[in-house]
């Protein structure tokens, strides 16, 4: 065993090359057009800046876009602080908040098309909503209460996965169907940055490249897969991994809802047209705890988080519209009054979601029945109906 | 002695090991700084350096695959994996890889590599998070699986099973973390083996078999079932490959009668190998047909149902009610002949 300290160690930075440090807990400073690989659009003073490349990409967003999108993040900054709430209240087994990645996921989630499908991870609850999820849906699998929240094929959003990385493989076959339906519909994967150290996330490249399917790979590099910083899982920046396996990449300020928007755009459009799988690195940062089970005192710097802060995703927007003279007190009054109704519809959702029942447990093993879980299903019932007092509370 | 929690036996466990041994070594993920998620391996890197606690990247198969290198190097890794359910990654490094690679090379190459996996339900976590996936390895030979159930036990079978030159899955019940017990810590593990069955109560009516989350529960079931005069023997079997059949086989020509219960799903399970055992070894002392008391034949549920999948106290005593054909929630289904069924 090397013990030479070339290893990463905790807290290594990473990054062999100076220019870009991969597992820099540091996002290099505001990015102007062309000065680093970083394609930003708003910098975190909420300054616009001009971008030779993705300007036209965007430039159909108006004012009344941009205070949409900006409505988006607020919408979904409340559900996950109203959510979190719920798990602190006992309403809600566990929560992974999405704080701080407001921007990655409108920005990308807004991009797509109604038949597009995206397969995601577990804290992508901004995209949900930007598929038109019935709110409680969010909170279903959170509550305990079942497998999962939708049926895919009503928002197409897979059911979340917890599985690290798992869901890449299906948005690239799912892609390569798309293909073979001559269609020009697009799959997409969200995943952190911990995931691109499995497996799953590179064979997916291999098939994404070889069969050019319309996949695009959506890293959201929120700095830290738990207690482990970016720097374990990469040495370079992610999205240099994935011109290897011969599919185009860009790292975007994941913090720039606009140039969010614009990076997914461009693959989305590569992808209908038949350029095959773009990978996108979202560079971000999550603010709050990997779950409401984590503890990030115990390995993270506050410093950092502080920088982060000044980084804020909806804080550079809101700076941008007010020099636009978008952030009268009408319009932040009606997006208050959205992210109110929007968190009441999800309390309401969560408190009167129904009680499973325990037969329950049986139902959807198989398509057909089955004659030995039917068995099990007529004894376990026979046993609860055993329990003459109380039976509806069942064993202990 | 002194009293500590399971969780704490085994994070005193491994600190031994490590300080007996420079080549023992610790991999998996957020093992370092936040002492796994668990906080088994808490205060272990600050102590012994991020070379010998390793934080692995987010990969099952490479932190495996890569422990196959470091044991053909020397090390004796001690892998954690951080949920039952994310084993299956790297399934394929262990059962082709691990326990395979002393038998591929005619005992030229030892794998001296223990698997911590924290396993089981009753925790109220999402899915992929309480699973009992021990039958698929202990279907798997070259590989020892054991499952412990108390601190002592986690302490001492830590350690041997760092010290045993084959691999070793330890399967740790983790809903039980938070117990106390007494630890003898000057207690030599090399005085005991970790293969050989405990006997947690002493009995003469039925054989409870179990291992690992529900030892506890057999053990209150055996004091409940002692208030209606049954007397329950109490096995935990510790090793689940290799089994020590020897006890139970001699618990159970002493009572006539075998119950097993375990977590994991019915079909295929431990409960099948051991009645199916049990019976060819004991066909004549049966008094019954052996019982299991087991989780369904479903994937995990969802939380809120936990508690119905998972065998309880009264789950147990119902099935042992079946062993003694006594009135039970199956008494109505006495087949026509008039002999009666062996029950789910
Ligand atoms: C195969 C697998 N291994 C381990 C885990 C446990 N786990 C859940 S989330 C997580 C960290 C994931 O980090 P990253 O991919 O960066 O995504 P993030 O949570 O930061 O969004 C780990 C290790 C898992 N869910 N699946």
């Amino acid at each position: 065993m090397a013990q030479d300290g070339t290893r990463p160690g905790p807290g290594s930075t990473g990054g062999i090359d100076d220019a870009a440090p991969a597992g820099g807990t540091v996002l290099p400073g505001p990015a102007h057009a062309g000065a680093d690989d970083l394609v930003q659009l708003i910098d975190h003073l909420g300054v616009r800046h001009a971008h030779a490349r993705y300007d036209a990409l965007v430039a159909d967003v108006d004012g009344a876009a941009l205070q949409k999108l900006y409505e988006d993040m607020v919408v979904v900054r409340r559900i996950d602080a109203e959510a979190t709430a719920l798990q602190r209240q006992g309403e809600l087994a566990l929560w992974p908040p999405l704080l701080g990645q407001e921007a990655a996921q409108i920005g990308s989630g807004r991009a797509l098309r109604a038949d597009d499908f995206v397969f995601s991870s577990y804290r992508e609850n901004a995209v949900a909503y930007c598929r038109g999820v019935d709110l409680a849906d969010i909170l279903r699998v959170w509550r305990g209460n079942a497998s999962s929240g939708w049926d895919p094929y009503t928002i197409n959003m897979a059911t979340p996965q917890v599985i690290i990385g798992a869901q890449t493989l299906h948005a690239t076959g799912y892609a390569m169907g798309i293909v073979n339906d001559g269609a020009d519909s697009v799959a997409v994967a969200y995943f952190g940055d911990g995931a691109t150290s499995q497996g799953d996330v590179n064979e997916a490249m291999v098939f994404a490249a070889s069969y050019q399917a319309p996949v695009i790979f959506f890293c959201q590099n929120n700095h830290w897969a738990i207690s482990e910083p970016v720097g374990l899982q990469a040495h370079v920046p992610i999205a240099r991994r994935a011109p290897g396996f011969g599919i185009p990449s860009v790292r975007v300020d994941g913090n720039d809802v606009l140039a969010c928007l614009a990076v997914t755009r461009e693959a989305l459009a590569r992808a209908r047209s038949g350029g095959g799988p773009t990978f996108v690195e979202a560079v971000t940062y999550r603010m709050g705890p990997h779950t409401t089970a984590d503890d990030p005192t115990r390995y993270r710097d506050a410093n950092e988080l502080e920088d982060w802060a000044a980084r804020d995703p909806l804080a550079r927007l809101a700076t941008l519209l007010d020099s636009l003279g978008l952030l009268e007190a009408g319009y932040t009054d009606s997006v208050k009054a959205k992210a109110d109704a929007v968190a009441a519809e999800l309390r309401e959702g969560c408190l009167s979601m129904p009680e499973p029942a325990p037969s329950d447990v049986f139902r959807h093993v198989y398509s057909t029945p089955n004659s030995w879980l039917d068995r099990q299903q007529d004894h376990y019932e026979r046993y609860l109906a055993s329990f003459a007092q109380a039976p509806q509370e069942g064993p202990r | 002695m002194s009293t500590m929690t399971f969780g704490r036996a085994i994070t005193a466990g491994l600190r031994r090991a490590m300080d007996d041994d420079p080549k023992v070594i610790l991999m998996g993920e957020d093992i370092g700084k936040l002492g796994g998620v668990f906080r088994i391996t808490d205060g272990l890197q600050k102590d012994f350096g991020p070379h010998r606690v390793m934080d692995s990247p987010l990969a099952e198969a490479g932190i495996m695959g890569t422990a196959v290198g470091m044991a053909y190097r020397g090390y004796r890794p001690v892998v954690e994996i951080q949920f039952d359910g994310f084993i299956y990654p790297a399934f394929d490094q262990i059962v082709c890889q691990v326990a395979k690679l002393h038998y591929r090379t005619q005992g030229a190459v030892k794998m001296p590599i223990t698997i911590r996996v924290p396993f089981g339900g009753g925790i109220g976590s999402p899915e992929h998070h309480s699973e009992s996936p021990e039958a698929y390895f202990t279907h798997t030979s070259g590989l020892r699986v054991v499952s412990v159930s108390n601190p002592q036990d986690a302490y001492t079978m830590i350690q041997q099973a760092i010290a045993s030159d084959d691999p070793v899955l330890y399967f740790e019940p983790k809903r039980r973390y938070h117990v106390k017990g007494e630890v003898d810590e000057g207690v030599d593990p090399a005085s005991s083996d970790m293969g050989a069955a405990r006997v947690v109560a002493r009995g003469t009516d039925v054989t409870l078999v179990t291992y690992g989350p529900l030892v506890p529960t057999a053990r209150d079931a055996a004091v409940a079932a002692s208030d209606d005069g049954i007397s329950i023997e109490v096995i935990d079997l510790r090793s689940l490959a290799p089994i020590d059949f020897a006890t139970v086989e001699a618990s159970v020509r002493k009572t006539g009668r075998l119950v097993v219960t375990h977590e994991a799903a019915q079909s295929g399970g431990l409960g099948a190998e051991i009645a199916a055992s049990i019976t060819e070894r004991c066909f004549d002392y049966l008094e019954h047909a052996p019982v299991r008391v087991t989780g369904f034949d479903i994937p995990y549920p969802y939380s809120k149902l936990e508690f119905h999948h998972l065998p309880d106290l009264d789950r147990i005593l119902d099935g042992v009610d079946r062993a003694l054909r006594r009135p039970n929630s199956l008494s109505g289904l006495d087949r026509p002949d008039g002999s009666q069924g062996a029950g789910q």
